[in-house]
């Protein structure tokens, strides 16, 4: 696979706030590259200079080996994460009036239809809710069908079905062929959606991968979690390192059938067990220290 | 480039047309002013006296004749009797002396209210050295000279605030940041800006000019060819004067304060309701400033003298040097978002 975006040593800073501290990294050609990360960790600054709206303070974004230019307008579709689009205008005259810009246009009823418009065309924009608002700027934002998708956010404030409405969205025009830059603060969003990511905070990368070989880098363990009221003995009396949350509480092992064994021997209740592996989640927990979403 | 700034164009219009309460209103004042005014001033409202005295120096020596000290009154100094006399006749002043002449002699228009109030003033003050003067020409109305201002400020009004407070409103929502992720130019955004409330401007003064005309028979002399392109070079001036303001601030508290800085004054000092003959030479060199000023000079010469293009040309060059200076430096200024 090809190289299609690079990131060398970027920069930005703002008076007193570095928010972004030099981080370099490229994304392939036809692949999903998540940038993750807690609000105020830098990846829509990072993701804006990539998209020419801001200006570094220092370093190089490469779009297939150069500056970025009219070419990379022409061929860059954008979903920022709050849009305002112009008052008054349907659907259908906000899909047309960003098609108007550019050259190289999308069919707009294939455009209509992967994003599920056919019934909101003559609506006024502003009276759309908020999935049908996403589904309308993620069309915008493939007017012309582009060979890089930018989405910054694109599922916050949206309730859970349609998140995985949206998903099964960004999977369709995965299948095009079209890279895909995507910023969340939601793990399991990267996990699903992301070849690659990199976690953000403070400005710096400090992860960078596919979430597999991420997750295998640092976790040889998995979680068992019980609710408190069953884990009926002391911590510290037990070999593994335990979480202990609100409702219920975490034991971090290797092995499950000897902390199970083990358990039944001390007396504890297995009958509401919960067994996951190590997730994304974890993972930013492991290195940052903080919850992702604090 | 083309496609892109009609793009643009066709939205902003879509935009202006459909939000009716603004439509509206952009086409009910006018109307609502220019009625109410000329009932208002059917005579002709003003309190003061203007009189202008024929003499070569500035000042005016109040003890060359008694008349002078005649309190409420307001007598100026003006050099050219050709000029002064047609200015009589339009009603841009009340009465002309000349009291250094031997005898000393006065002019008024037969058709002027307030001459025929300053003739008896005049004969009240005992002053019957005086020789009669009169001038001819059809009378103009307060509301034949009003209406130009009328349209005029209704034009800047909807210039300056249409197309200034719409770009900061633009910026503030985040809608230019969007922009500004399409291939569409700054130059190709500001010429649609400028196309589409140009367009709507000429449509709407056009409408209201007529609706006016059927209710008020006012007097319209001239080519209706020139003042075409004198109220289109207008309107284009404004309208860059209002993207001035528009080109970087995000607050439309602030391009709210800086469009009233600059409409006021415009409002006051370039002639929409009170003729500038009289006034000290800084405040009509200020005047000559704005867009409005030789706006409104020209569509009065049009309509009230009856004026061709050829004509009116220092005001049409005049404005279009101010178009050009004006969009260049807001070009020049233009960002899409704050970085």
């Amino acid at each position: 696979m090809s190289t299609v975006l690079e990131v060398r040593n970027l920069v930005k800073e703002y008076p007193g706030l570095t928010a972004v501290a030099g981080i370099s990294f490229f994304v392939e050609e036809g692949s999903c590259f998540g940038m993750l990360g807690p609000n105020g960790a830098g990846k829509t600054t990072t993701v804006e200079i990539m998209e020419g709206i801001r200006s570094a303070s220092s370093g190089e974004i490469l779009y297939r080996g150069k500056p970025i230019g009219a070419d990379f307008r022409n061929e860059a579709g954008m979903q920022f994460q709050s849009t305002a689009l112009q008052d008054h205008l349907t659907v259908r005259e906000s899909l047309q009036l960003f098609r108007g810009f550019y050259k190289r246009r999308a069919d707009l009823d294939e455009l209509i239809e992967i994003c599920s418009l056919e019934q909101l065309l003559d609506r006024d924009n502003r009276k759309l809710s908020g999935g049908q608002r996403q589904r309308l700027l993620l069309a915008i934002a493939l007017v012309n069908d582009p060979k890089i998708l930018f989405l910054d956010e694109p599922t916050t404030g949206l309730d859970p079905q349609a998140r995985r409405n949206f998903w099964d969205l960004i999977e369709k025009i995965k299948k095009r062929r079209t890279t895909v830059l995507l910023t969340t603060h939601y793990m399991d969003e990267a996990y699903i959606l992301c070849d690659t990511i990199a976690i953000m905070d403070h400005g710096k990368i400090i992860a960078h991968g596919s979430p597999e070989s991420l997750l295998k880098e640092h976790f040889s363990d998995v979680v068992i979690e019980l609710p408190r009221e069953d884990f009926t003995v002391s911590p510290t009396s037990l070999p593994w390192t335990v979480h202990q949350k609100i409702d219920s509480v975490e034991i971090l092992v290797a092995s499950v059938s000897e902390t199970l064994a083990r358990l039944l021997e001390l007396g504890v209740s297995i009958d509401r067990i919960k067994i996951r592996p190590r997730n994304l989640e974890d993972l930013f927990l492991e290195l940052t220290g903080t919850e992702l979403r604090a | 480039m083309i496609a892109r700034i009609l793009a643009i164009l066709h939205a902003r219009n879509i935009e202006f047309l459909r939000d009716r309460s603004a439509l509206g209103w952009n086409i009910l004042l006018p109307v609502l002013l220019v009625v109410g005014m000329g009932v208002i001033f059917s005579g002709d409202g003003r309190s003061m006296f203007k009189v202008a005295v024929l003499q070569q120096s500035p000042g005016i020596d109040l003890t060359a004749h008694r008349f002078l000290q005649t309190r409420f009154i307001d007598f100026y100094a003006v050099g050219d009797l050709d000029d002064a006399l047609a200015k009589l006749s339009r009603h841009q002043m009340d009465m002309l002396i000349s009291p250094a002449d031997q005898p000393p002699q006065y002019w008024v228009n037969e058709s002027s209210p307030k001459g025929y109030m300053l003739e008896k003033l005049i004969a009240g003050t005992g002053s019957s050295d005086f020789i009669r003067g009169t001038v001819s020409g059809s009378a103009v109305r307060y509301v034949d000279w009003l209406l130009p201002g009328i349209l005029g400020m209704n034009m800047m009004f909807s210039c300056l605030f249409g197309v200034g407070y719409v770009v900061v409103r633009y910026r503030k929502n985040g809608f230019l940041k969007r922009l500004k992720a399409t291939p569409l130019t700054p130059f190709e955004f500001l010429t649609a800006q400028v196309l589409s409330r140009l367009v709507l401007i000429m449509g709407l003064t056009a409408m209201v000019f007529a609706g006016t005309s059927y209710l008020i028979d006012f007097k319209m002399s001239g080519s209706y060819l020139a003042l075409f392109v004198v109220a289109t070079l207008g309107a284009t001036s404004l309208i860059s004067t209002g993207l001035l303001v528009a080109v970087r601030t995000a607050s439309e508290e602030l391009a709210g304060g800086l469009l009233n800085m600059i409409s006021w004054p415009m409002m006051l000092l370039s002639g929409v309701w009170f003729s500038l003959e009289g006034t000290p030479k800084y405040v009509q060199d200020i005047a000559g400033l704005f867009p409005l000023t030789p706006l409104l000079k020209a569509a009065r010469h049009i309509m009230l003298d009856g004026a061709g293009l050829a004509e009116v040309l220092p005001q049409v060059a005049q404005l279009a040097a101010m178009t050009i200076v004006l969009l260049a430096i807001g070009a020049w200024l233009f960002r899409w978002q704050e970085d």
